[in-house]
């Protein structure tokens, strides 16, 4: 082993200056250590207690991965025929459109749908109609696609906890199924229940509500032209964190009745069960028609921020359908049956 | 009895490391937005995440004494009161928020808000409830009012806490999970101070007796 040189005792640190020194280098590791578990632990809090996600995936997820592509062109450029009713507001993009969205089946977060949501498998995929209908059937999703043409509805979508988007969607109206199955006198309402299967819906593992999630209009109002069971949005099917493969749009209503992801459209008697109005009664009625005049029990709903821009908007009775849809409600009082 | 010797002595790096780390919620929350990374909703995710943070600061300020109580670790008490004024920098952050960037300023709006929603009065009022205390937070005031009166002003800081825990728990529309986690962890910190009372109380009366 070399010989270490002796060192001039000019060299020599100074043991005051030496403990010094090691008291700075402790004081900085500690510093710095405290400085991260505080910073740290306060950016996981905010992160909602789990590792952050950065983003969602840009490409949504669950695009299908087992459905063929619908038989219908890419959309929203004019090509399709832009059905009637159609908005010409500018479109939310289709990352907010498809990325932030109420799905409790897959999370409770907005972005949890979009993360989640590849575990549910649209195809194969049926649709039971039954009820007081003369022509009950379990049908096939692409048979029933193949019964209607598609078309283009730009709508606007007004969620109850106060924000808005234009969507343009793929789909048909309600009325035309309600047609073809015949429904008897005795249909007064029209109920719909998702699918139940928390293997494919990990939320349904969670009670925050009564699974299925179920929802209904009244006849009259499934078979308003502006009701539309929607396939697809921006020209392309449905994603899953949608509602794939078909959901319920009633555009003058709060969002959380367009039922997503539809098993079973069943023609009652009487009015049915409603998922949010069982989970909060005084919060959540079974018509839930948009109404800047009647607030939700906890916030207001005069007014509601579109996604995308700073300013929050007025709110428009009948989320701006009043005139197609007011006559519905004649005689109606919409504070009590909010 | 030996005591636990963690941060016992000086702390030179404790309050600054503190008042730094404190600071990376709002950091993080500036360049997110600046990046357009708060989502679809970027105003309400703001909102919210201020919101928590002021909660958490609040909780946090609380639980000095507790874990002092356990551990008998002095430097918790050192940050407590940088803790405090922590929770009123972020209450205020998240009211200009509401008030600024959500509302826009519609004081009528927010007037209606403030009177007529039960969540939002809670919410407002936790926060009024906090102005007292970060004012006299300084040491020439609490010789100015008194150390007893002032340990009594600052008995405030429950009542806010438990309001903000409340509000939180009004505003989420179903799974009140998150919320209530926090409201356990504020019932815990109180029963050990609660706890600790009665058991000096008791180690106070023997002395009583003998006195007599």
């Amino acid at each position: 082993m070399a010989k270490l040189p002796n060192e001039p005792s000019s060299e020599v640190t100074p043991e005051a200056h030496y403990l010094r020194r090691r008291e700075f280098i402790k004081n900085a590791l500690l510093f710095t250590g405290t400085t991260a578990a505080v910073g740290g632990g306060l950016l996981w809090v905010m992160s909602g207690g789990h590792s952050d996600p950065p983003e969602p995936p840009s490409a949504p997820q669950g695009n299908l991965g087992a459905a063929p592509p619908p038989a219908k062109p890419e959309a929203s450029d004019g090509s399709l025929a832009r059905g009637p009713y159609s908005t010409d507001e500018p479109l939310t993009p289709y990352k907010e459109v498809t990325g932030y969205n109420n799905f409790y089946e897959f999370g409770l977060d907005k972005s949890d749908p979009a993360q989640n949501a590849g575990s549910l498998h649209s195809r194969p995929w049926t649709v039971s109609i039954e009820g007081e209908v003369n022509k009950p059937q379990i049908v096939d999703i692409d048979t029933l696609l193949g019964w209607f043409p598609a078309e283009e509805r730009i709508y606007r979508m007004r969620c109850v906890e106060a924000w808005s988007m234009v969507i343009p969607w793929l789909g048909f109206p309600l009325a035309s199924l309600v047609k073809k199955v015949e429904p008897t006198s005795r249909a007064k309402y029209v109920a719909f229940t998702t699918l139940l299967d928390p293997k494919q819906m990990p939320g349904q593992r969670s009670r925050v509500l009564d699974w299925p999630y179920v929802e209904g209009l009244r006849i009259d109002e499934a078979t308003h032209p502006l009701a539309i069971l929607a396939i697809g949005l921006y020209g392309k099917p449905l994603p899953n964190q949608n509602g794939a493969p078909l959901r319920l749009v009633v555009p003058w209503k709060y969002g959380f009745k367009g039922i997503k992801s539809i098993v079973k459209i069943r023609f009652v008697e009487e009015q049915p069960p409603t998922t949010w109005n069982i989970a909060a009664p005084n919060e959540y009625g079974f018509y839930a028609n948009v109404n800047p005049e009647v607030d939700h029990p906890r916030w207001s709903q005069a007014t509601e921020r579109r996604i995308g821009e700073l300013r929050r908007r007025k709110t428009l009775p009948f989320n701006g359908y009043g005139e197609l849809v007011a006559s519905l409600y004649t005689g109606i009082d919409l504070r009590k049956n909010f | 009895m030996a005591k636990p010797k963690l941060f016992s002595g000086p702390v030179p790096f404790l309050k600054p490391a503190v008042f730094l780390g404190s600071l990376f919620p709002v950091v993080a929350l500036a360049i997110r937005a600046a990046r357009g990374q708060l989502g679809a909703n970027p105003i309400a995710t703001g909102l919210n995440q201020l919101g928590l943070i002021a909660l958490v600061f609040l909780i946090a300020s609380l639980a000095c004494t507790p874990i002092k109580i356990i551990s008998g670790w002095t430097w918790p008490i050192r940050i407590r009161r940088m803790l405090g004024l922590f929770a009123f920098f972020y209450a205020c952050l998240h009211l200009a928020t509401y008030t600024g960037i959500d509302q826009g300023f519609d004081w009528r709006a927010i007037l209606a808000d403030v009177t007529k929603r039960k969540f939002i009065f809670v919410g407002f009022s936790a926060f009024v409830l906090l102005i007292p205390l970060a004012t006299t937070s300084t040491n020439a005031m609490v010789r100015r009012i008194g150390f007893a009166r002032w340990k009594l002003l600052h008995r405030l800081v429950y009542v806010s806490a438990i309001l903000g825990v409340i509000h939180f728990i009004w505003r989420v529309k179903k799974d009140v999970t998150e919320p209530v986690t926090y409201g356990v962890v504020l019932g815990v910190l109180f029963a050990v101070r609660i706890l600790d009372a009665l058991a000096r109380a008791r180690r106070a009366q023997p002395r009583v007796a003998r006195a007599r």
